[in-house]
């Protein structure tokens, strides 16, 4: 019996399966109200006051001034017709950002988890190859990236020798959204990459041997075993994928800092600055700002359960 | 028994962690080896003064520009602390004047800056200038010398030094003729000389006028022609700070602007590479100016050592410590006395002597909107619009036209925004 039987049924006696369920979600819920309730109700409060001070019985309240602020456009699709250009440049960055680098990474994470669920010399050291950049800190991906993409980086120098002029990669527009795109995957792609090999592990080898029997063709056999068995996974990577896409920043902060200009000036920067960097410093508008860009996430999470609770069903069915 | 142990180990530790009575936290930042040689004058203040526990925080310059301020309006922060946004955040700092020793040494000796850190219309000592530092630029002298270029002299314009500056870069093959941090303060000393009037009626922000304009406009072709290094400004975007500093110790730069602070840096990071000059600032029709500035250690008024906090202040300031810090960081003092006395800079280089007294002879060209600069309550907000919008327009997303009056419009917001 253990030290705790005696006080938890004396307990269970006096306050019933409810109580008992109420004791012991208390410190769940209280942590959860601290630490992630009360932030959210002090953001919306900030959203609704203006004025630089942080102490709320400081600010002025101001209703919805900051969401006009940052809705004062002529032509949403443009940018520069609004008054808070930046939050639109930004929105619009994050929209491609999201399109390019989870259509992408999830093509490129499929393509590397069916190379590594095949029979290789050194399985075990490939996976861990490409697991490894997961383990890396945000910033120091960032900062090898920038090593290997300035003006006196390595790429230049790998270059040079083919006649191949010093260029200072991430000041170019285009390539410095490019190379935003492509370190994120390089950086995350490992993540997903296991959860797919996971998911293509599960799927029971005698369907391959009965289909390799029938002469089936590859294509065939990954078009018709290999996606719908995936198709679980591969749901829920994207979800996942499109969530932290939304939230990109500390790489690109390091690797591009939002440049040039503010082609990799993504939402979660536009925020941080606004609140923390430009004068003065404007917490109100930065709140606002995350306000919307958390009603994005929480559709995205949504999505997420939705997935998740209809491959639960169909687990039951089958 | 074991219980009693633990408690009183984690009561240990607790004291271990938490600040004293007595106890002064400085929050400090350094540019060059200053560091070091403060908490060398630290270390005496403390053996003198054995009842005062003084720990100095060595952080980043980003800590001191992002997070002070957000501990500040939280009513929190260091006791003393070294900062750049001295006027902007000056309803922060303690007033000092009924703390210190003696009042009137302070206002003799520190009296000239005093305004740049104290509320509008106060007489409150808030703490001091570590430094005086101007605005200014930098030639590689080496690399002008070996392109058979003479260096422009001290009168020589900004387009002077630009044809000057791209010949040494044809003719060494260097990647960049002229490079300046991208910095709202940076630009805005060149702006001057070109006749920028940025103060407007009442103290407010006024538009641009031509004369900022057309400097903004050159620095924008500059940058878009790669007579000045474009990188810099595009690395980043809002008002992030960057510096093209490495860009010059490489050697890749004909000429930098810069600022006297960065002397040190240079002195200890280039050594014998190559010889260095500090050329002042290049004029313009209207000026020949730099932006005066620099760092101030200012108490702050959330301490609970108020005391210990003006002992240690007092000491700071002593005519012979201030001669020493200066002496030993090659920094200019803002100390009326030690500047009268004159200052023998503790440096074997003659580059640096040289480069020192060229920023002292660039303070008598300083115009008189450019020493009002650091105590006006808008510099900073006219710094970060500047530097956001002249960004975007030398990366190519805007014309110098849409980003002027998107200057005019973002600075109008802020003041709006203000409530002032």
């Amino acid at each position: 019996m253990g030290l705790a039987d005696r006080p938890l049924r004396y307990l269970q006696k006096k306050t019933g399966i409810g109580g008992m369920a109420a004791f012991f979600l208390a410190p769940n819920m209280l942590i959860f109200g601290i630490f992630v309730l009360l932030p959210l109700v002090i953001n919306l409060a900030y959203s609704v006051t203006g004025g630089s001070a942080l102490f709320l019985d400081e600010r002025t309240f101001v209703g919805a001034d900051q969401y006009r602020q940052i809705f004062n456009c002529t032509n949403y699709l443009d940018p520069m017709s609004c008054q808070e250009d930046a939050f639109w440049t930004a929105v619009g960055n994050t929209f491609w950002f999201v399109v390019l680098q989870v259509s992408l990474m999830i093509l490129v994470s499929l393509i590397t988890a069916l190379i590594l669920n095949r029979e290789l010399i050194g399985r075990s050291f490939w996976r861990a190859v490409f697991f490894f950049p997961v383990l890396l800190s945000p910033v120091v991906v960032g900062l090898i990236w920038r090593w290997i993409l300035q003006r006196q980086g390595l790429l230049n120098s790998m270059l040079y020798p083919f006649g191949v002029e010093p260029y200072t990669w991430l000041t170019d527009r285009t390539f410095a959204f490019g190379a935003v795109v492509g370190v994120s995957i390089w950086a995350h792609m490992g993540f997903y990459t296991l959860i797919l090999l996971a998911g293509l592990q599960a799927i029971p080898k005698d369907l391959y041997e009965a289909a390799e029997m029938d002469g089936t063709r590859p294509a065939r056999i990954f078009w018709r075993i290999t996606l719908p068995l995936l198709m679980p996974n591969l749901l829920v990577v994207i979800v996942l994928a499109l969530i932290k896409a939304v939230q990109v920043f500390d790489e690109v902060f390091v690797l591009t800092g939002g440049g040039p200009g503010t082609s990799t000036l993504f939402l979660t920067q536009y925020i941080y600055e606004t609140g923390f960097v430009s004068l003065p410093r404007n917490a109100g508008l930065a709140a606002a700002a995350s306000i919307l860009m958390g009603l994005v996430l929480v559709v995205l999470t949504l999505l997420q359960l939705g997935v998740g609770r209809k491959n639960e069903n169909k687990g039951k069915r089958r | 028994m074991a219980l009693k142990s633990i408690l009183a180990a984690s009561a240990l530790a607790l004291m271990a962690t938490t600040a004293q009575a007595g106890d002064v936290r400085i929050m400090w930042y350094s540019d060059g080896i200053e560091g070091e040689v403060f908490q060398d004058l630290i270390n005496r203040f403390m053996k003198d003064n054995p009842g005062i526990n003084v720990i100095v925080d060595n952080v980043a310059y980003s800590v001191i520009k992002e997070q002070l301020p957000v501990q500040l309006e939280a009513g929190n922060g260091p006791d003393i602390a070294r900062v750049t946004a001295i006027k902007d955040l000056s309803k922060h700092w303690l007033d000092l004047r009924p703390l210190v020793a003696d009042a009137k040494y302070w206002d003799e000796n520190f009296g000239a800056n005093a305004d740049w850190m104290r509320p509008d219309g106060s007489n409150q000592i808030s703490g001091f200038m570590t430094q005086l530092t101007l605005t200014g630029g930098f030639a590689n002298k080496t690399l002008f010398e070996q392109a058979g270029v003479p260096l422009p002299g001290p009168k020589a314009t900004w387009d002077d030094w630009a044809a000057a500056a791209k010949k040494v870069a044809a003719s060494q093959q260097i990647p960049y003729p002229m490079a300046m941090d991208r910095s709202g303060h940076r630009i805005t000393g060149p702006a001057i000389s070109y006749g920028a009037d940025y103060m407007g009626a009442g103290g407010k922000p006024a538009p641009l006028n031509e004369g900022a304009k057309t400097y903004f406009g050159k620095f924008i072709d500059w940058s878009k022609d790669g007579t000045m290094s474009k990188d810099v400004w595009v690395s980043a975007a809002g008002q992030s700070y960057r510096a093209a500093a490495d860009d010059f110790i490489n050697g890749q730069v004909a000429f930098y602007y810069a600022g006297s602070w960065q002397v040190p840096n240079f002195a200890k990071k280039i050594g014998n590479n190559f010889d260095w000059v500090a050329t002042g600032s290049p004029c313009g029709p209207t000026a020949c100016t730099g932006l005066p500035g620099g760092a101030a250690l200012v108490a702050v008024k959330y301490t609970k050592n108020a005391k210990e906090v003006a002992k240690v202040m007092d000491y700071l300031a002593r005519k012979d410590i201030v001669k020493e810090f200066s002496e030993r960081t090659l920094f200019l003092p803002a100390h009326k006395g030690v500047i009268a006395e004159g200052v023998n800079f503790k440096s074997d280089s003659q580059l640096v002597k040289d480069a020192l007294n060229t920023f002292v002879n660039a303070t008598k060209t300083t115009s008189d909107l450019a020493l009002k600069m650091p105590g006006w309550r808008w510099s900073d907000t006219m710094y970060g619009a500047v530097v956001t919008r002249v960004a975007q327009a030398v990366a190519g997303e805007m014309s110098a036209a849409d980003a002027f009056s998107r200057i005019d419009s973002d600075v109008a917001e802020k003041v709006k925004a203000s409530g002032l």
